[in-house]
This record gives structure tokens, sequence and C-alpha cells, in this order.
């Protein structure tokens, strides 16, 4: 770090260049620039450089190891016309809709149960965060174990307590696959909720309560009066970013499902993966890619300027 | 009777909800744990029960060990992880710092830049970034994914950092001015050591994100020695066959236990740094 020894420089001998050298480091604007450049510049050269390169190729007919051609919006036209595209439309709307508001209920009703005073309390918390730490890829598979067509303990669970009379392929059938997708990752994603639900329930007054209860209120009316109004940011905050990585979700689908069967549990991203790295059409698969741009910009906006206001 | 009735009470709104979602939130781990201990006349058989051993046996963690590379997977996992977080938290906080503590032209536009890059999901950069990591001919090499992992890990540690810089009252730091030192010491020896916390928290969720990581390593690393984890296990264990899964098992659990030791240490830095700036998932 090349600003270091300079500014630890004792007070110059001769007031010539080293104490300019210093003082010109000691300026806000240079030293603020001197410390963000090496961050700056890495993040231009491969966040903002890729995203519009991204850009680029899905105007071209581009395939690995061979020249693009431009082709305009080709890409996005044959896209449009494609009936797997708009499937995969549906599949991350439904994917992302579905799981969102489970996780938000399971992760408030987490949250609210925590937030009792119960001894183990802070063991409790650490465990309930456990699906969420851990490797995805790693406990996806255990879920594939968990849903094996043959092996499947649910389908144990089900036959032996009489429930149903002979198992279910969980990963085989098309809705069975997307509703066992939408059920592994509510189970990952649920604790996120819950313990940032958490620390907002925690800068809850206990006086707010008390009052609400003196003026006769239920529980249902301090849940709904005292609770929520103060959750709300948190709630908007965590519910925002939870959609925005769900959108972008990929090994959770690609380790269980790989966007089968028959493309019934697809979504941009393993779309995109297929298309890009396994055909090799990098140029489609960077349309397919950037097709989420619109819904996934209107969320970013709408988040940047709440985190700023709050 | 009274506290009768306060017991069922608390069944019904702790207890009972507590064990469901205990239950339901590790029993793949149990799952995981169990069937990596079993043999295999117990896993491939409809007869017996299979929520417990009956016979347990080592023998997927000796093969696992023994015929697989997850050795050289876990080390490949553990070096990315270590250079990428050092990587990432340097260059976040120093980021995080001129943001959150002073003033100079362009700060606007850089806070709104690394807010955008935070949340710019993988998926919309990865086949380009394919394209240009070939280009630099880095395939196959780990250099791949230690260039791409600190894209997702530098914005989130700066967000997440620039709270805690933001937290230090600025008299401390004048006052070590005023006594003669350089911003870059008053920085070092007075913002820094008082942000221990968030620099923690920022490094243990870099550690755990770059452990989780799927799908850079998943393109960039097509060759078994420089594979991590999480892609040797899914495109190395899963085979045609299907008597796998004892050590399938066994390498998921395995590969779990570094993130979980850490997580178990340093549990309220985690959470810290989650409530913080929510998070990538």
């Amino acid at each position: 770090m090349a600003v270091g020894p300079a500014s630890i420089a004792r007070p110059a001998p001769v007031a010539g260049r080293p104490a300019t050298m210093r003082g010109l480091i000691e300026r806000e604007g240079v030293f603020s620039w001197l410390m963000l450049a090496p961050g700056v510049l890495f993040l231009l050269a491969f966040v903002a450089y890729p995203f519009f390169y991204g850009i680029f190729l899905s105007l071209e007919d581009r395939r690995v190891a061979s020249e693009g051609v431009f082709v305009g919006l080709a890409n996005f036209r044959t896209l449009a016309n494609d009936a797997v595209f708009w499937q995969v439309v549906r599949n991350t709307f439904m994917y992302v809709c579905v799981t969102t508001i489970l996780k938000l209920a399971g992760g408030l009703a987490m949250a609210l149960v925590i937030n009792q005073q119960f001894r183990g309390r802070n063991l409790a918390r650490a465990f309930l965060l456990l699906p969420f730490i851990v490797p995805t890829a790693l406990s996806t598979v255990a879920w594939m174990w968990i849903l094996d067509p043959t092996f499947s303990v649910v389908n144990w669970l089900l036959v032996h307590g009489g429930i149903i009379s002979s198992g279910y392929s969980w990963l085989g059938n098309a809705s069975l696959a997307m509703w066992s997708l939408i059920v592994v990752n509510t189970w990952r994603g649920t604790p996120f909720y819950g313990i940032t639900l958490l620390a907002g329930l925690q800068t809850i007054s206990p006086d707010l309560y008390e009052a609400a209860a003196i003026d006769g209120a239920s529980t249902t009316q301090r849940f709904l009066w005292v609770t929520l109004p103060v959750i709300k940011p948190v709630l908007i905050i965590v519910t925002m970013f939870s959609v925005i990585f769900t959108f972008g979700d990929f090994q959770l689908i690609y380790a269980l499902t790989h966007g089968g069967p028959a493309n019934a549990t697809h979504v941009f991203s393993t779309l995109a993966f297929d298309i890009g790295m396994s055909a090799g059409q990098l140029g489609m698969g960077a349309a397919v890619a950037l097709s989420i741009l619109p819904a996934l910009a209107a969320l970013i906006v709408v988040l940047t300027i709440y985190l700023r206001r709050e | 009777m009274v506290g009768g009735r306060d017991f069922f009470a608390r069944l019904r709104r702790l207890y009972l909800p507590l064990a469901v979602f205990v239950v339901l939130g590790l029993f793949p781990f149990y799952w995981m744990l169990i069937t990596s201990i079993k043999p295999n006349r117990e896993l491939y058989s409809q007869k017996i029960m299979p929520l417990v051993v009956h016979q347990p046996t080592l023998k997927h963690y000796v093969d696992l060990l023994t015929e697989t590379n997850f050795l050289t997977w876990t080390y490949n996992t553990m070096l990315v992880a270590v250079v990428t977080t050092v990587i990432s938290v340097v260059l976040g906080t120093m980021i995080a710092y001129p943001l959150a503590r002073l003033r100079f032209p362009g700060a606007a536009v850089v806070a709104i830049g690394v807010a955008a890059t935070y949340l710019v999901p993988q998926p919309l950069l990865f086949i380009p970034m394919a394209d240009i990591i070939n280009r630099l001919e880095l395939g196959n090499t780990l250099t791949a994914v230690m260039l791409t992992y600190p894209t997702l890990l530098i914005p989130f540690s700066a967000w997440l950092l620039m709270g805690y810089f933001k937290s230090v009252p600025r008299e401390l730091e004048e006052a070590a001015r005023i006594d003669g030192a350089s911003r870059w010491q008053a920085m070092t020896r007075i913002v820094l050591p008082l942000c221990t916390p968030g620099l923690l928290s920022a490094g243990i969720f870099a550690f755990t994100l770059a452990q989780n990581e799927f799908l850079y390593a998943l393109i960039f690393l097509a060759k078994s020695e420089v594979r991590t984890v999480p892609i040797g296990v899914v495109t190395e264990l899963i085979r045609g066959d299907v008597f796998y899964w004892g050590q399938l098992m066994a390498g998921a659990l395995l590969g779990s236990i570094p993130v979980a030791i850490i997580y178990s240490f340093f549990v309220d830095y985690y959470v810290a740094g989650l409530t913080a700036g929510a998070v990538k998932s």
C-alpha cells in the first residue's frame, strides 16, 4: 500500500518535497481516492466491464471459440418466439413469488417464537440458522436423497403413516418437482428472514406493548398495530433482498433438478447456463440472462431509493 | 391450576412451534449423518426402518477419503476462501472508510455504484465472465475463482463495514489528528481497532459465502484436481450407478463442517453481519 510509508514520514527536516507529498496525501479528496482506487478499479474491471460486455454479447451470434457476428436484437426475437423461454419466465416468477410468501410467513413465525424468553434461546437461534449457512449445493444433495424416487424417506413416512399407498416421484413429476424446489428453497431461506426479523423485533420497546395492553389491545391487535409498524422497514428490506437473490438463484436448482423434468423447473439462470455454457451459444445465453434485467432493475432501483431514504 | 394453564399456553406458543422449526430445520443434517454411516444393505432396502442406523460403519468415509479427490477439493476450497476473504475485507475496508467518514468529490456515485454491484446477481455476469476468463487463459486455475469471488464479496464487505465505520465518534479521530497523526494512522490505529467486530463479521461472512459459491467454480474449474468441495461433490460423487449415496452424504457432511465450526465460534458476529446488511444468498 503506497499510502502507508509516505504518510508515516516524520515532519520533513526541510520544508521541501516530502512535506508537500504528505500535504497532498493528507488532503481529504486525494486520500479518499487513493484508498478507493484499488477496489473501484477491481469492480470496474470485473463487474462493470462484464456487465456491458454481456449486453454486447447478447447482440451477437457468438459461439464458443469462434468470432461473433453482430445480429442486433435477433437473439431476443428468437427467445420471444420460444415456448421454452416463456415457460422459464413463468417458472421463475412462480418460484420467486411462492418461496417469498412462504419464507416471509415462516420467518415471521420463527422470529415471533424465538423472541419469547426461554432458556437456550441463543442456542436455538444458532441451530435454526444452520440451513442458511451450510453450502447450498451440499444441503441440496441431502434433499436429493430425501426425495429419491425409490428410497425417499418422505415416501417411507407417508406410506407407513397410511397417508398414501405408494411413493411419489418428487423430482420426476413436473409439478411435484417445482414444489420440491420451492420446499428446499424455503427450508434454506426461512432462517434468513427469521433471524433478521428477530433483530427487528428486539428493537421494540416493551413499554409499547404495555401501553397497548393497558389500552385493552388483544394479542392480534398488538401484533397489527405495534409489532408490524415497527418492523416494517426491516420486513421490506429483507424481502426485497431475498427476492433479488432468489431471482438469481442457480445452484439449488442446478443441483436438485437441472431444470428438469422436461424444462418444468428451468429458471433464467439455469436456461442461460444450458444455452451459454453447455451448448456454447454465448450470445443467446447472454440474451437469456439479460432478460431478467427489466424486472430486476425495477427492484434494485426501488430498493436503492428506499435504502438511501432510511 | 393457573400454573398448568400457563404451561399449556407456553407449550402452544413456544415449545411446539419451536420443536417444529428445529425438527424441520435440522432433519436434513440428521439424514446426511445417518446415511453416511449406514452400510449399503441398510441404505438400499425398503424393508429396514430407515430412521435409525442398525449397524453403523465408517466405510463411506474411508472410501471418500481414499478413492476420490475429496481432500484436494477441501484444500482448494480453504485456500480460495481464505485468499478471497482477505482480499475482500482489505479492499472492502478501503472502499468503506472514505465513503463512511470522509467528504470527497464523487462520493455519491461511488456509493451508488457499490450498492448496485452488490445487487447485480451472478447469472447476469457469468457468461461474459466465462469469456473473459478464457481470454485471460485462466480456465482450470484457482486464480480464476480468486479473481471472481471478490466481485461478490467486496461490495458486501464494504456495505457492512460502512455501518461500523460511521458509528465511531468523529472526535476520537480529530483528537488523534490534532496530535499529529496522519489520516492513515488515524484510520489504522483509531478507527479500525474500534471496528474489530465489524471486520470479524465481514470476514466470517466472506468466508462462508466463498465456501458456498457454486456457479463460477462450476464454470471455471472443470478438472478434478482444481475443483472445490461443492463442485466435486455434485459433479463427481453423483455417478451413473445407484450405490453412491453413503459417500455422497459423507462428502456433504464433511464439506459443511468447516463452515459450521467457524460459524459456531462467531455466531454473534455472523448474526450481526446478517442483520446489518441483509445478505446475498
